[in-house]
C-alpha cells in the first residue's frame, strides 16, 4: 500500500492567500464601511492562518504567540473602529465610504 | 493502514472546510444585507477554527471561536443594529471602473501568492518545538507567553485597556 | 626723507578720512583747515624730498619704496609700491602746489554752500588718487589712481547733483573716461602677456624684447586711454559738459591736474613710445588736430568756463604733439605752466563769477576792470602767459614744443604749421574773451551791478601766487638759444632721455638713451634756424592779439555782422561741429536700443520667463497630482494593494526568476 502524504503546507498557504485576496476584494469594492470592516477581519484571520501553518511546519512557538497577538490587536481595532462609525453616523447620518470624502482636493 | 485512514480523514476535513471557508467568504464580500454578511463571516471564522485544529493547535482555535466569533462579531451585530442601517439599493448596478481595476488588482497578487507558494516549500530551520512538545499546546504556549513573550503581553494588556477608554469616550452622547 | 615718500599720498588720505567721517560733527571751521592744510604738508614733504634728490647725482636719482604685496598670485605679482624720480617728483610737486592753493582758494569760494564738508572729502581723496597715479611705480597702482581720479572727477562734476544738466555731465564725464580706460586695461594686458609683469622697471628694462608690431599695439591702447583721461579727439565731449561742476574743482581736476594724467602716463612709458614710431606720430597727429579743432570752437563759445575748457584741450593737444614728436620733457615742462596759468585763468573766471552773483555769459560783462582790479591784474597775466607772449612762462614752453614739432627726428614741419596756426587762434580767443569780460562798454545787467565786489583775501591770495608762478615758472626752462641752461630738459632727462652726457647704472636709462639717439635728437639744427621760429610764433600771437582788439574793442559791431555773413559756417562752429549730436545718434541712441532690446527680450522673456515658466510648471504640476486626493478610503486602500502588489512582484523575480 501507497502511504497517504500528509497534507502539504502549500495548500494552507494557497488557502490562507484566497482569503486574504477575497478580504482584499471586499475592501476595494463594496460601499457600506461595516462591511468593509468585516472584510478587513477577513484579512487578519487569512494572516492568522499562514502564522499557524508557518508554526506548525518549522516547529517553533513563534507563529503561535504571533497569532494571539493578532488577535488581540484586531479585538481592541473592533472596539475602537465601531466607536468611529457610530460617531461618524452621528454626524453624517450615512455610513457609505463614498460619501465620507471631507479630504478632498 | 490506520494512519492512511487517519491521514485520510484529515485530508476530507480539511477539502470539505475549506471549500466551505471560501463559499462563505465570497458571500461575505457580496451579500447586500450588512447582517447577513456578518453571519457568514461568523461560518468563515468557525470553518478557519477547524484549520486551526487540523494544524495542532487547538488553542488558538478555541481562543479564535472566543474572541472573533464571539465577541468581534456580536459588537458589529450591535453596530449594525443600533445604526439601523439600510440595505443597499437593489437597483444601483453601475460599473465603478475604480473598483473593477481594485478588484484586478487584488487577483493579481493572488497570482503572485499562489506563484510563489506553489514554486517553493517553506523551509528554514526547524526549531525545538516538535509536535509531541505541542500535544499539550496550551501549557507550552502558556510557558513561552509567560517568560519570553512576557513584554508584549503586559503591552498589549495596556492596549486592550486604552481600547476600551477610547472606544467608551469616542461613543458618548454629547450632552 | 626719501624713505618717507609714501607721506606725500598719506596726508590727503588722513585729511580725506577726517573730512569725510567727522567733517559733518567738525563744523566747517576745522574741514577748512584739515583740508588746505593735508595738501600743504603733502606739498611740504615733496619739497623736502624734491631737494633730496637733487643733492644726488643725476645718475642716480630713483628711489623705489615698497609698502606692501598687493597681488601674489602664481605667475603675476604686483606691488603697491612708490617711486620718486625727477618725472614722479616734478609732477608731485605741480600736483601739490596747486592743489594747495586751490584748496586755500575753495575756503572762500565755497563757503556758503551746504556742502562745504563733502567738498573738501572729495577734494583730498581726489589729491590722493593722483599722487598714487604719479607715485606709483607699477602699471596697476597708476591705474588705481587713473580710476580714482575718474571717480573724483564724477562726484565734483555732479557736485550739486540735484541739477540734472550736473548729474548728466557727471556721468558723462564718467562713461567717456571708461571708453578710455577700456583700451588702458588692454594694454596693460598686452604689456603683462609679453612682459610677464606690471612694474615700470621691469616692463621697461626688458622692452626691448618686444618686436615693433606688439610695441605699437601697447602704444596706441595706452594712447586710447590718455585719449580718454586728457580730452583729446575723439573722447573731449566730456570736458566742456564737466564745467557743471563747481570752479575750483574745473580749475583743479579739469586743467591742472587729472587731465594731465595722460601726458604723464606717454612720458611715463617714453620707452615704449620711442619703439613705436607709428604710435608717436599718431600721438603727434591727434594732438596737433585737437589743438586747432577745439581752438576754433572756442572763437563762438561764450561761457567764460567753456571757452576755458575748450582752451584747456587745445592745450592738452599742444602736450601730446611734444611727446609725440619725442619731445617728452617739452611736454611736461608745458604741463607745468600750464597747470599755472590754466589754474589761474579757472580761479580768476571764478572770481569773476563771484563778484558777478553767478553770471556766466561774457555776453553779460564788461568794464569790469576798474571794478575787480585784483582779479583782472591775475588774468591779464595768465592770458599773456598762455598767448605766449615773450617773458611769461607760457612763450617758453610753447616755444619749446614749437622748436621740437619742426626740428626732432619724429617731428614734420606741417605739424609745427597747424601748431602754430592753433597758437595764433589761441592769442586770439583768449584775448577774446579777456576784452568782452573786463574792456569795452558794461553790458552788466542792473541788479547784478550793483553786487559788483573784489572778492576775499582769501580767493585773491592764491590768485596772485599763481600770478607769480606764471610769470616765472618758465625760467627753468630757457633754452640754450637764449643763453639759459634748459634746467628741466636735464632734470628729466635720465627718466625721458635727450640728455648730452652719458648715463648709466640702470638698464632703463641705457635704453632710452640710445633710442632718443637713434631717433634723431636736437641740436642737429643751427641756433639761428630756432630763433627765427621763436620771432614767427611771438609774431603769430601777436596778429592773433591784434585780431581781437580789431574786433573786440575798436568795432564792437563787427563780430556780430561777420557772424551773419557767414552764417552757415558761425551756426556750425557755435554748435560744436555738431560732435555731441552725432554722438547721440551714433553711439548713444543705439546702446539704448541694444539696451531695451536686451531688456525686453532677454531680460523680460527669457530669465523671467523661465523663472516664472518654472513657477508657473510646479504650479500645474501640482494641480494634476492634486486630484489624487479623492478622499475616499478605499481609494488609499487601493493604492496600499497596489504598492504591495509591486513590491511582491519585486521580490518574486529577484527570488524566482
Amino acid at each position: 500500500m501507497w502511504v497517504v502524504p500528509t497534507i502539504p503546507p502549500a495548500l494552507y498557504l494557497m488557502l490562507s492567500g484566497i482569503l486574504f485576496t477575497i478580504g482584499v476584494i471586499g475592501v476595494l469594492t463594496r460601499r457600506n464601511a461595516i462591511v468593509v470592516f468585516i472584510s478587513i477581519e477577513l484579512m487578519l484571520n487569512a494572516v492568522n492562518l499562514t502564522f499557524i501553518t508557518f508554526s506548525r511546519f518549522l516547529q517553533s512557538i513563534d507563529g503561535v504567540i504571533f497569532a494571539f497577538f493578532v488577535m488581540a490587536v484586531a479585538a481592541a481595532e473592533a472596539a475602537v473602529g465601531l466607536a468611529i462609525f457610530v460617531m461618524l453616523y452621528r454626524s453624517k447620518e450615512t455610513i457609505n465610504v463614498d460619501d465620507i470624502n471631507l479630504l478632498k482636493w | 493502514m490506520a494512519e492512511n485512514f487517519g491521514i485520510l480523514f484529515q485530508w476530507l476535513i480539511f477539502l470539505g472546510v475549506a471549500f466551505v471557508s471560501i463559499v462563505a467568504s465570497l458571500l461575505v464580500i457580496t451579500r447586500k444585507n450588512p447582517i447577513h454578511s456578518a453571519l457568514f463571516m461568523v461560518l468563515t471564522l468557525l470553518c478557519v477554527a477547524v484549520l486551526y485544529v487540523l494544524l495542532h493547535s487547538p488553542f488558538i482555535a478555541i481562543i479564535q471561536v472566543i474572541v472573533y466569533a464571539g465577541a468581534i462579531v456580536m459588537l458589529i451585530v450591535f453596530v449594525i443594529m443600533l445604526l439601523d442601517l439600510e440595505t443597499e439599493l437593489r437597483s444601483r448596478l453601475k460599473i465603478v471602473y475604480s473598483k473593477v481595476i481594485g478588484g484586478f488588482v487584488a487577483v493579481l497578487f493572488l497570482f503572485g501568492i499562489l506563484y510563489t507558494v506553489v514554486a517553493k516549500s517553506p523551509t528554514g530551520q526547524t526549531g525545538s518545538y516538535t509536535t509531541e512538545k505541542m500535544a499539550s499546546d496550551v501549557k507550552t504556549v502558556g510557558e513561552a507567553l509567560f517568560t519570553e513573550y512576557v513584554f508584549p503581553f503586559e503591552i498589549t494588556a495596556i492596549l486592550l485597556t486604552a481600547a476600551i477608554i477610547g472606544a467608551v469616550i469616542l461613543s458618548k452622547k454629547r450632552t | 626723507m626719501l624713505d618717507y615718500m609714501w607721506l606725500i599720498p598719506l596726508f590727503p588720505f588722513v585729511g580725506f578720512l577726517i573730512n569725510g567721517l567727522l567733517g559733518r560733527r567738525l563744523g566747517k571751521g576745522v574741514v577748512s583747515v584739515v583740508g588746505p592744510s593735508a595738501i600743504g604738508l603733502s606739498f611740504l614733504t615733496s619739497i623736502l624730498i624734491f631737494f633730496e634728490l637733487i643733492n644726488k647725482p643725476s645718475t642716480e636719482r630713483i628711489f623705489e619704496k615698497v609698502i606692501f604685496d598687493w597681488i601674489v598670485s602664481g605667475s603675476f605679482q604686483t606691488v603697491i609700491g612708490y617711486q620718486i624720480d625727477p618725472l614722479s617728483i616734478l609732477m608731485a610737486l605741480v600736483v601739490t602746489g596747486v592743489s594747495f592753493f586751490i584748496h586755500i582758494y575753495s575756503v572762500g569760494y565755497m563757503h556758503d554752500d551746504p556742502g562745504f564738508t563733502r567738498f573738501f572729502t572729495y577734494l583730498n581723496l581726489f589729491v590722493f588718487m593722483m599722487l598714487n597715479l604719479i607715485l606709483a611705480n607699477n602699471f596697476l597702482l597708476m591705474f588705481v589712481g587713473w580710476e580714482g581720479v575718474g571717480l573724483c572727477s564724477y562726484l565734483l562734476i555732479g557736485f550739486w547733483y540735484e541739477k540734472d544738466s550736473a548729474a548728466n555731465a557727471g556721468k558723462k564725464a564718467f562713461i567717456v573716461n571708461r571708453v578710455g580706460d577700456f583700451g588702458f586695461i588692454l594694454g596693460m594686458f598686452l604689456i603683462f602677456i609679453n612682459l610677464g609683469t606690471l612694474d615700470f622697471t621691469d616692463a621697461f628694462g626688458s622692452a626691448n624684447k618686444l618686436d615693433t608690431a606688439t610695441a605699437t599695439a601697447i602704444a596706441l591702447l595706452l594712447f586710447v586711454g590718455a585719449c580718454g583721461k586728457s580730452a583729446q579727439i575723439p573722447l573731449y565731449v566730456w570736458l566742456p559738459d564737466a564745467m557743471e561742476g563747481p570752479t575750483p574743482v574745473s580749475s583743479l581736476i579739469h586743467a591742472a591736474t587729472m587731465v594731465t594724467a595722460g601726458v604723464y602716463m606717454v612720458a611715463r612709458c617714453n620707452v615704449l613710445y620711442n619703439m613705436a614710431p607709428i604710435a608717436m606720430a599718431v600721438v603727434a597727429i591727434v594732438g596737433v588736430a585737437t589743438a586747432i579743432f577745439t581752438a576754433s570752437i572756442g572763437f563762438c563759445q561764450y561761457d567764460i568756463k567753456k571757452i576755458l575748457a575748450y582752451s584747456t584741450i587745445s592745450q592738452l593737444g599742444y602736450m601730446f604733439v611734444a611727446v609725440g614728436v619725442g619731445a617728452y620733457a617739452a611736454g611736461i615742462f608745458h604741463l607745468m605752466t600750464h597747470a599755472f596759468f590754466k589754474g589761474l585763468l579757472f580761479l580768476g573766471a571764478g572770481s569773476v563769477m563771484h563778484a558777478m552773483s553767478g553770471e556766466l555769459d561774457i555776453r553779460k560783462m564788461g568794464a569790469l576792470r576798474k571794478k575787480i582790479p585784483i582779479t583782472f591784474a591775475t588774468f591779464f597775466i595768465a592770458t599773456l602767459a598762455i598767448a605766449g607772449v615773450p617773458g611769461l612762462s607760457g612763450f617758453f614752453s610753447k616755444d619749446e614744443i614749437l622748436w621740437m614739432a619742426f626740428s626732432s627726428g619724429r617731428g614734420h614741419f606741417l605739424i609745427w604749421l597747424v601748431a602754430a596756426v592753433a597758437a595764433g587762434m589761441t592769442a586770439f580767443y583768449m584775448f577774446r574773451a579777456l576784452f568782452m569780460t573786463f574792456f569795452g562798454e558794461s553790458r552788466v545787467d542792473h541788479h547784478v551791478a550793483h553786487h559788483i565786489h573784489e572778492s576775499p583775501r582769501v580767493m585773491t591770495v592764491p590768485l596772485m601766487v599763481l600770478a607769480v608762478a606764471s610769470i616765472i615758472g618758465g625760467y627753468v626752462g630757457i633754452p640754450h638759444v637764449l643763453g639759459g641752461a634748459n634746467h628741466i630738459h636735464e632734470f628729466l632727462a635720465p627718466v625721458v632721455g635727450g640728455t648730452a652726457e652719458p648715463v648709466k647704472a640702470q638698464a632703463m636709462f641705457s635704453l632710452i638713451s640710445e633710442a632718443w639717439a637713434a631717433g634723431g635728437g636736437s641740436g642737429d639744427h643751427s641756433a639761428a634756424l630756432e630763433l627765427f621760429l621763436m620771432a614767427v610764433s611771438v609774431v603769430i600771437a601777436l596778429i592773433g592779439i591784434g585780431i581781437a582788439y580789431f574786433l573786440y574793442l575798436k568795432n564792437p559791431g563787427l563780430p556780430k555782422m561777420l557772424a551773419e555773413k557767414w552764417s552757415g559756417l558761425y551756426r556750425l562752429v557755435s554748435n560744436k561741429y555738431y560732435v555731441d549730436e552725432l554722438y547721440q545718434v551714433l553711439f548713444v541712441n543705439s546702446l539704448k536700443k541694444f539696451g531695451t532690446g536686451l531688456w525686453k527680450g532677454f531680460d523680460e522673456f527669457v530669465i523671467d520667463g523661465t523663472v516664472n515658466g518654472i513657477a508657473y510648471f510646479i504650479g500645474w504640476l501640482s494641480g494634476v497630482m492634486r486630484k489624487m486626493q479623492t478622499g475616499l478610503v478605499q481609494n488609499y486602500a487601493f493604492s496600499i494593494v497596489l504598492g504591495g502588489l509591486i513590491l511582491a512582484v519585486y521580490y518574486i523575480m529577484r527570488a524566482f526568476l
